[in-house]
């Protein structure tokens, strides 16, 4: 096994891209995202990392010059944040459609307006129904085997789609962490070379992204997302692989303390380790309150879900985007319809907080606690979904 | 010269590499230009195309027109797909996992793919100095959605969103000049072409081919249902378009220009302007107008040889 370095996220990213002998990097700057693109640009100028940087004029080419890259075959990479994540939307949504299997860091950061460069989930959420396989990293080790991770997965012929890694902007991506770096022995036994279901090449014409008429069109909507219903056993796979080879097993969804646990906090990304201590604490008090953590976004993991919240009497679910005039949260909306035909469906309270990266401490989180047992015994009216910690 | 056209023409190869079969209108001289372009071009070519005519006439799944690897990815990033098939091919050369075949890499996309909506995406591409040739094929308006004007519809032509009214003549902006936007990025090679005119597309197709670097070729393709001419007439307005000067062949390799198809005497533009409908509206100060100027960019483009 490598060597544990103390090392920026970012930083560690990149040197995982490189590891994974990218061939092709397209970016455009932008902010949280910058420190990866630095990097790789360093790496490939240093002779480190043999691929082209293609320092594309927007975040839309950036996206596009992957759809190129990865159609001919190559191994591509490239990583934005919000308002990037927003230029290059329209192809976002063709690249899966296409089934190119590019992998994509996105530094989570609010989408404008108000302009804001700070973490929240608004840049993501913007693309919840995009067709990519979409998880959540919630420290520095996770992102470096993430990776690795990622490229295996997309890239796998059974699956061939986008990925999308999700990495809180700054709390995440620009703090230093100890890290353990895998070995390139590893790298080279967990992640196969890349080999293209279909490729541009002369010796073998085909036609890519040609157009559908309505007597299609919905036949291929279904093939897509049955691929990325389907992918999850290749996900499943590669967790366990990973396990295997360097002793950490993640999986789609993670509890902590939900043994006998009545309520439950449903957290994402970097938030979930400030969660953990809040229901450390709420614990000594003798609270039977736990915590779920979603890894997985898409494929949406049902069943892992469905076994985490199992006998839950009350969930709070924490979202870091709004969804203006509608029912809630995105997480929220979507865990609810999820349970409604559940028995003994829980109390779903929805706090919307750490918007534009404001700090949402322990305290708050006790005090989100206390805010749903007031709802669940009526003494408060219960809300759709509740915009936390407004300034008065 | 009659001879060695007859004799040229043998010398273009039978294949097809753009198939026949597709769904272009009758008398579309954009889908003849594309076949010649592919002929010049042969087998050994990636193509990415844009959203528009010719890519919606090509390939309807789950058919296709193409006999030559092809993507279409959307509208206004041809050139960033290119760039990525250009650059992943190379990293993939170098690194050994793919034989050097010496393979072109063409753009391709209409007048709003390119002029408009993807000029931003195709001067990255020029900028970064991609190792392709992209090829626009003009018919002067955004025809696949109904004949909307665009930044290369010329002046005084009536289109459904520049329609000629009782206070607006048509089309009151000219025509961008995409050759000389081209020519300011200092590229290796920019030509104009016309599928009038084959034996000289393709020659500066092949030649745009062989140069590293980018090249850029711009086509004007005759579209007649857009500029509502009868189909059978449009290879003649094509013929029309050079020799009364509105439409110049020329080319400038590494900042030197020259003109490939010579006319020493201009037409008057009214040959050009009256066969067609979408000017059938002008006015002789208008078309006077149009004449002013059309000698002017003549003489300058004249001029420029002479450097």
């Amino acid at each position: 096994m490598g060597e544990r370095v103390g090392i920026e996220v970012s930083l560690a990213a990149a040197e995982a891209v490189k590891m994974a002998n990218v061939d092709v990097v397209a970016a455009y700057p932008i902010t949280p995202q910058t420190h990866i693109v630095e990097h790789l640009s360093e790496l490939v100028a240093d002779g480190e990392l043999d691929a082209e940087f293609i320092p594309v004029e927007s975040e839309h080419s950036a996206m596009s010059v992957c759809c190129g890259s990865s159609a001919v075959g190559a191994r591509t990479f490239t990583c934005t944040s919000s308002q990037g994540l927003a230029l290059m939307n329209e192809i976002v949504f063709i690249a899966p459609a296409m089934r190119l299997p590019i992998v994509m860091i996105l530094a989570n950061r609010s989408l404008s307006g108000p302009l804001s460069i700070w973490n929240d989930h608004t840049d993501v959420m913007s693309v919840r129904d995009c067709g990519w396989i979409q998880f959540f990293t919630e420290n520095g080790q996770e992102a470096f085997d993430h990776v690795m991770f990622s490229f295996r997965v997309a890239e796998n012929p059974a699956v061939s789609l986008p990925i999308m890694m999700n990495m809180d902007g700054f709390v995440l991506t620009h703090v230093i962490e100890p890290i353990e770096f895998w070995d390139q022995e590893t790298v080279k036994q967990y992640l196969p070379d890349f080999e293209p279901v279909n490729r541009l090449h002369p010796d073998n014409p085909v036609t890519m992204g040609a157009f559908g008429l309505p007597g299609i069109f919905t036949e291929a909507k279904m093939a897509q997302d049955q691929a990325l219903i389907n992918s999850k056993a290749v996900i499943l796979e590669a967790w366990k692989d990973m396990g295997d080879l360097v002793g950490r097993y993640y999986k789609p969804v993670e509890t902590y303390h939900v043994e006998g646990a009545e309520t439950v906090f449903l957290s994402m990304g970097s938030v979930g380790e400030t969660v953990s201590l809040a229901v450390d604490q709420l614990r000594a008090r003798g609270k039977p309150v736990g915590q779920v953590k979603l890894r997985l976004w898409r494929p949406f993991p049902f069943e892992e879900f469905r076994e985490a919240v199992r006998g839950v009497k009350q969930m709070i679910v924490i979202d870091r985007a709004i969804t203006y005039g509608g029912v809630g949260g995105p997480v929220a909306s979507e865990i609810r319809s999820f349970l409604y035909l559940e028995e003994n469906m829980p109390i779903i309270t929805n706090f919307l907080c750490g918007l534009a990266g404001r700090d949402v401490t322990v305290e708050d989180y006790m005090a989100m606690f206390e805010k749903t047992e007031q709802m669940v015994k009526g003494k408060v009216r219960q809300e759709d979904y509740i915009i936390y910690g407004v300034r008065e | 010269m009659e001879r060695f056209n007859v004799y040229a023409s043998r010398l273009i190869t039978k294949k097809e590499y753009f198939s026949p079969g597709h769904r272009a209108c009758q008398g579309c001289a954009e889908a003849l230009a594309v076949r010649l372009v592919a002929k010049a071009l042969g087998q050994n070519v990636i193509v990415s195309s844009a959203t528009g005519c010719m890519e919606i006439v090509s390939s309807p799944l789950p058919f296709t027109n193409w006999r030559v690897p092809w993507i279409h990815v959307a509208f206004e990033n041809t050139s960033a797909v290119a760039s990525g098939v250009e650059g992943g091919t190379k990293a993939l050369i170098r690194k050994g996992k793919l034989p050097d075949k010496g393979t072109v890499f063409l753009g391709m996309g209409g007048d709003g793919a390119t002029t408009d909506i993807g000029l931003q995406s195709l001067s990255g591409a020029f900028e970064r100095g991609h190792n392709f040739l992209y090829v626009c094929y003009d018919n002067e308006a955004y025809m696949n959605t109904g004949i909307q004007r665009s930044s290369s519809t010329p002046f005084g032509a009536a289109t459904t969103t520049s329609p000629a009214g009782k206070l607006k003549p048509g089309q009151v902006t000219w025509k961008k000049n995409m050759g000389e936007i081209a020519v300011a990025h200092n590229i290796p090679y920019v030509a104009t072409a016309c599928s009038s005119y084959p034996f000289d597309l393709i020659e500066k197709v092949k030649k745009a081919a062989r140069i590293h670097g980018p090249a850029y070729v711009h086509v004007l393709s005759v579209c007649p249902t857009g500029w509502r001419i009868p189909p059978n007439k449009a290879i003649w307005i094509g013929r029309q378009a050079v020799e009364t000067g509105v439409f110049p062949l020329y080319e400038v390799e590494n900042g030197k220009y020259r003109i490939t198809v010579d006319v020493p005497e201009l037409k008057p533009v009214l040959d050009y302007l009256k066969p067609q409908g979408r000017f059938r509206h002008l006015t002789p100060e208008l078309v006077d107008q149009i004449q002013e100027r059309v000698t002017r960019e003549y003489n300058q483009l004249k001029a420029k040889t002479a450097l």
